[in-house]
């Protein structure tokens, strides 16, 4: 940190001049050179994962114009004719995004409510660790819980439901999506300062009062934060989705039926034998930046809104 | 206002804190509940299938006579090199952070690419891997390709874990140290990196945790679903168990849906034990040091 730096004592040229002293200086400079390229591996992996991205894709949109891609309605890359319209697959990722809010966001800020005004000190040392075990869970066990457990119990109340549906996708990416909604939002509102609470118990108000009018819209933006980092992670949610919402391409917003989202595309790819090099197998980075693009915004957005906390109470 | 709805009007308010207050309640039991029903569905699909024949036995069509050897095989040979190549890195990256970099743009500009790609869907991480070490590396669909991928996906966990932990040493320790003569190598290696060492523990556990459990880059990366050896070198083709629990979820069969649920079991072991772990360096260790 550059606070300490003005502690370090500057060598002087006679030091430098003997054995030992130099030596030292030289491997000084070759563990920060080393550290230095630790550091910049993290941006070599940003370029490099925009690179392999772009340069695939530029090769598809050749073939294919981005026109076509971004408005087409039919998927059917690996059937004549082929359509390469993303629409159905950018449909079923906003279904699945959105209908695991649903389920999420209510419970989720119920419970970091709840954790943080509510309950008491002992009863939080018991649910913190749940939710951290729920944060734990691999995604591919969320998915063969939605297959064994969740789908049949849609498939009971809803007929109608097919094997593979969106609403057992929806619901166990939101039970996914939960942790993180609960940790950040519950942080947000404990950050609150104590005065303000107390000063609006002074004016009369009652518990509710002060967690629905002070507590939560004073950690309003830690709270909106928490909801997008949860959608971009729905967004870019892969086994749980692709084991539960099935593999069929449709532009619906009907939860009861089988969908497919972008990651359980670029899955359906991977695991098939489509050569590479050839345009069908391109379409997995086309599909995947698209997916980069999308949840970047969204993390952007929410890092936004994580930086209006920080200015408000530091 | 008379006094009558004044009365009524604070009978109502105490209703609907009293109503908002059990509805949080709810929201908290929910997710307790949700745990339960979600262990309760692996453990009594797969208990009945969980033993030694089926740690030890290799894939077969036949779910009575499958076993997850290789893909437990597959599970460590990746975990260990994930950790070989994300360590190293991830520790080096954060102490170039938090005791070297000057606060400039740079470290900046580093600082906010290291939250982004923590938020990068490890899928997408996947498609770099394919791209990158499968295809312009040539490494093939082999352990290590695998490994470089899951480092990638773990790094940012690393490093911000770990820079959370450097933070945490106070620079009286530091300023201690350099007064001594030490240079600021000599006072990160001997000073501050033992001093967060339980929290870097904690926090290195949790990442390997997650690539324990993460199958979507590797199935990305190529990783194949039907594999009767044990890799015998990096460079060999491998299965894990996250890819088996998919590739047995993603049957019609009841009955393979039984031993994805007893393979579950098992890796949810491996993540508990692991997690063990991580809370006794955390417990241990950490209440030595009082600031």
């Amino acid at each position: 940190m550059s606070s300490v730096s003005t502690f370090v004592k500057p060598v002087s040229p006679q030091h430098q001049a003997t054995g030992v002293q130099g030596r030292r200086k030289t491997f000084e400079k070759l563990i920060q050179a080393f550290l230095f390229v630790c550091a910049g591996i993290s941006v070599a992996t940003t370029v490099c994962i925009v690179v392999v991205l772009l340069v695939e894709s530029v090769q598809f949109f050749f073939e294919v114009s981005i026109v076509e891609f971004l408005t087409g309605t039919k998927w059917t890359p690996l059937l004549k004719p082929q359509h390469f319209g993303i629409l159905p697959l950018l449909c079923g990722t906003m279904l699945v995004a959105v209908g695991s809010a649903v389920v999420s966001i209510p419970v989720g800020l119920g419970t970091a409510i709840y954790l943080s005004e509510y309950a008491p000190p002992r009863l939080r040392e018991v649910i913190k660790p749940v939710v951290e075990v729920l944060a734990g869970i691999p995604s591919v066990v969320y998915g063969y819980f939605a297959v064994v457990t969740i789908s049949p119990m849609i498939r009971t109340v809803f007929p109608s439901a097919g094997p593979f549906n969106a609403a057992s996708a929806c619901i166990v990416v939101g039970i996914m999506t939960l942790p993180m909604i609960i940790s950040l939002s519950e942080d947000a509102l404990r950050a609150v300062p104590r005065s303000l609470r107390q000063g609006a118990y002074a004016l009369g108000a009652t518990k509710y009062d002060v967690t629905t009018q002070v507590v939560v819209p004073a950690a309003m933006s830690g709270i909106v934060a928490s909801f997008l980092l949860a959608i971009s992670r729905a967004v870019g949610e892969t086994m749980a989705v692709t084991l539960a919402a099935g593999a069929t391409p449709k532009a619906t917003l009907n939860p009861l039926e089988s969908i497919q989202t972008m990651t359980a595309y670029i899955i359906q790819i991977s695991q098939g034998d489509t050569p590479a090099g050839t345009l069908e197998h391109r379409t997995i980075f086309a599909v995947g930046l698209t997916l980069f693009i999308v949840t970047l915004m969204i993390n952007l957005l929410a890092q936004w809104f994580l930086s209006q906390v920080r200015e408000k109470y530091e | 206002m008379n006094s009558a709805t004044n009365v009524g009007g604070r009978r109502g308010k105490r209703m609907i804190s009293l109503l908002f207050s059990a509805g949080c309640l709810m929201a908290t039991m929910l997710c307790l509940m949700m745990l339960l029903v979600l262990l309760w569905s692996v453990i009594s699909e797969g208990a009945a299938w969980l033993n030694w024949d089926f740690l030890n036995n290799f894939l077969s069509r036949h779910p009575e006579k499958a076993g997850i050897k290789s893909a437990l095989a597959g599970s460590l040979w990746l975990t260990a090199f994930t950790a070989l190549f994300s360590l190293p890195l991830g520790i080096g990256a954060a102490v170039y952070l938090e005791e070297y970099a000057a606060n400039s743009w740079w470290r900046k500009m580093i600082q906010l690419n290291i939250s982004n790609l923590a938020g990068v869907p490890s899928i997408v991480y996947g498609i770099l891997g394919l791209g990158l070490f499968v295809q312009t590396f040539a490494l093939g669909r082999s352990v290590i390709s695998g490994a470089l991928t899951l480092s990638l996906v773990v790094l940012p966990i690393i490093i911000l874990t770990t820079q959370e932990a450097l933070r945490g040493v106070p620079d009286s320790i530091r300023h201690a140290s350099y007064a001594l003569g030490a240079t600021r190598w000599q006072t990160v290696y001997c000073q501050v990196l033992p001093a967060s060492l339980p929290g870097i523990m904690t926090g290195v556990i949790l990442a390997l945790s997650r690539a324990v459990g993460e199958a979507a880059p590797l199935v990305a990366v190529g990783a194949l679903t039907w594999v009767t050896f044990v890799p015998s070198s990096p460079m060999d083709q491998f299965t894990s168990l996250p890819i088996q629990i998919f590739n047995w979820s993603a049957r019609p069969r009841p009955e393979f849906h039984q031993i994805a649920g007893a393979a579950i079991m098992v890796l949810l072991l491996v993540l508990i034990s692991m997690n063990t772990i991580a809370v006794f360096v955390r417990y241990k260790y950490g209440k030595r040091i009082r600031w």
